[in-house]
């Protein structure tokens, strides 16, 4: 009897006072932690992209229950992530408008002419140091899917040699900015459906050789546009998402077909 | 002091915890990808396995064995370890914040860690006595820190390197490991 007896207990015993201490331990050494950390933690959404500036969702959390973070700092999240965080907080929640990242080059493989055929690492960065990478125009993706891999959220897909953003996917957390050698992918508001897919910088002809559906800056879409929304700099147009009303005026006249129309969605 | 230095030795390159026992595999595979991060996970072993080491051998020699109880040790090791890691924790959270930080998720990891049990029961296999017992937990644990910066360091080469497809991830890994292994078996010449 005693030969189980002894052991069970001997085992029992060391767990309860390892059980006690632990406890003991907790109770004494406790850290008080301010419950709206773990609150405003538990309504952000836990990808840790930074885009909020801080070094992941715990950090940004602390810096909001504190009082030194705006809540409205997390791209991530959208406008339900605010409101619930506004709750929290217990302060007024203000709408920021949905953005989304837009890769600004239309150069596909059948758009854009090749200069060397490339055999190195299948990166955009390392591409892009070789001659400014193997597509012709120096501005343009390099279409190696850096900015694809940069993606937390799986919203950019390389289709032909060219960076595409899903929209719907799209939470505007900046990273494949950062990703891009070139930088040509920028944060637009969702609501925006034109955007002139061309980063190059160079006179029309020159574009317009190295590619079929480059900007040539002839500016007739500035012309064309009642709001005067649109700027011809560089031979590049751009334009201006805040005074742009959607009208679609200027992809009508846009001779290279540089200028997209993106279906805007919910 | 001489025993000390045998220890050491023995414990870091003769006898690597990794390399020559195969214990700890999962967290040298699972965290030296990256310097900083195997450095955080080597100092947070070599914290636990010292203290891990002066507990369970109070706890063999003071309890186990007294009692007739040997068979035991084995579930009352992983008891104190489970437990002890727990204490650390809280500790370290209360005193010593920017350590805890420091170690942040590499501490509850350690409980799994099999290096530190394997550590627990060495200290028992070859009958040292309570200082030596501590200074072989140091120093295994310095050994587990030493392989896994070794290793962190060759897998950033192999993140840039061209490996055929079949090999890649952990299949690499685990080749370049028994190569690390092999070299180590040159330690075991050493006439101590």
């Amino acid at each position: 009897m005693s030969a189980i007896l002894i052991p069970i207990l001997a085992i029992a015993g060391l767990g309860l006072i390892f059980g006690l201490g632990l406890a003991f331990a907790s109770k004494k050494f406790e850290v008080k932690v301010d419950p709206k950390i773990s609150e405003v933690r538990e309504v952000l959404p836990g990808a840790n992209c930074g885009a909020c500036g801080y070094t992941g969702c715990d950090a940004y959390a602390e810096a909001v229950a504190a009082g030194d973070a705006a809540i409205t700092l997390c791209p991530v999240g959208g406008e339900d992530v605010i409101n619930s965080m506004a709750e929290v907080m217990g302060i007024e929640a203000k709408a920021v408008e949905k953005m989304v990242a837009r890769v600004n080059c239309k150069g596909s493989w059948e758009n854009v002419k090749i200069k060397f055929d490339y055999d190195g690492i299948i990166d955009c960065e390392s591409a892009a140091t070789l001659y400014g990478g193997p597509s012709a125009c120096a501005y343009g993706c390099v279409g190696m899917g850096t900015c694809v891999k940069a993606c937390n959220f799986g919203a950019l897909v390389l289709e032909n040699g060219l960076a595409k953003v899903i929209d719907e996917k799209c939470s505007a957390c900046g990273k494949c900015i950062e990703a891009c050698p070139k930088r040509i992918i920028e944060l637009v508001p969702a609501k925006s459906q034109y955007t002139v897919l061309c980063s190059n910088l160079e006179k029309g002809g020159e574009a317009k050789k190295k590619c079929e559906v480059a900007c040539i800056g002839c500016g007739k879409c500035m012309k064309e546009c009642p709001f005067e929304a649109i700027t011809v700099k560089n031979f590049c147009a751009k334009i201006d998402y805040e005074k742009c009303k959607n009208c679609g005026k200027c992809l009508k006249v846009c001779p290279t077909n540089a200028i997209h129309k993106f279906v805007p969605h919910k | 002091m001489k025993e000390v230095l045998l220890i050491a030795i023995t414990a870091i390159f003769i006898q690597n915890i990794v390399l020559a026992k195969f214990l700890g595999v999962c967290p040298f595979l699972g965290v030296s990808r990256k310097l900083s991060t195997a450095l955080g996970m080597g100092g947070a072993v070599v914290f636990v396995t010292t203290v891990v080491s002066a507990v369970t051998w109070a706890v063999y020699y003071l309890l186990l064995k007294p009692l007739d109880l040997i068979y035991l040790q084995t579930i009352a090791f992983i008891l104190v370890i489970a437990s002890l890691v727990q204490f650390v924790e809280i500790v370290l959270k209360k005193f010593m914040p920017p350590l805890y930080k420091a170690l942040g998720i590499y501490l509850p990891l350690i409980t799994t860690n099999c290096a530190v049990l394997g550590v627990a029961l060495i200290n028992i296999e070859k009958e040292l006595s309570f200082g030596l017992a501590v200074v072989n937990g140091f120093m295994t644990g310095v050994g587990f820190t030493l392989v896994l910066a070794i290793f962190s360091g060759i897998r950033e080469k192999i993140e840039t390197s061209d490996v055929p497809a079949a090999f890649q991830g952990i299949s690499i890994a685990l080749v370049a490991a028994a190569l690390i292994s092999v070299a180590f078996l040159g330690f075991t010449q050493l006439a101590l």
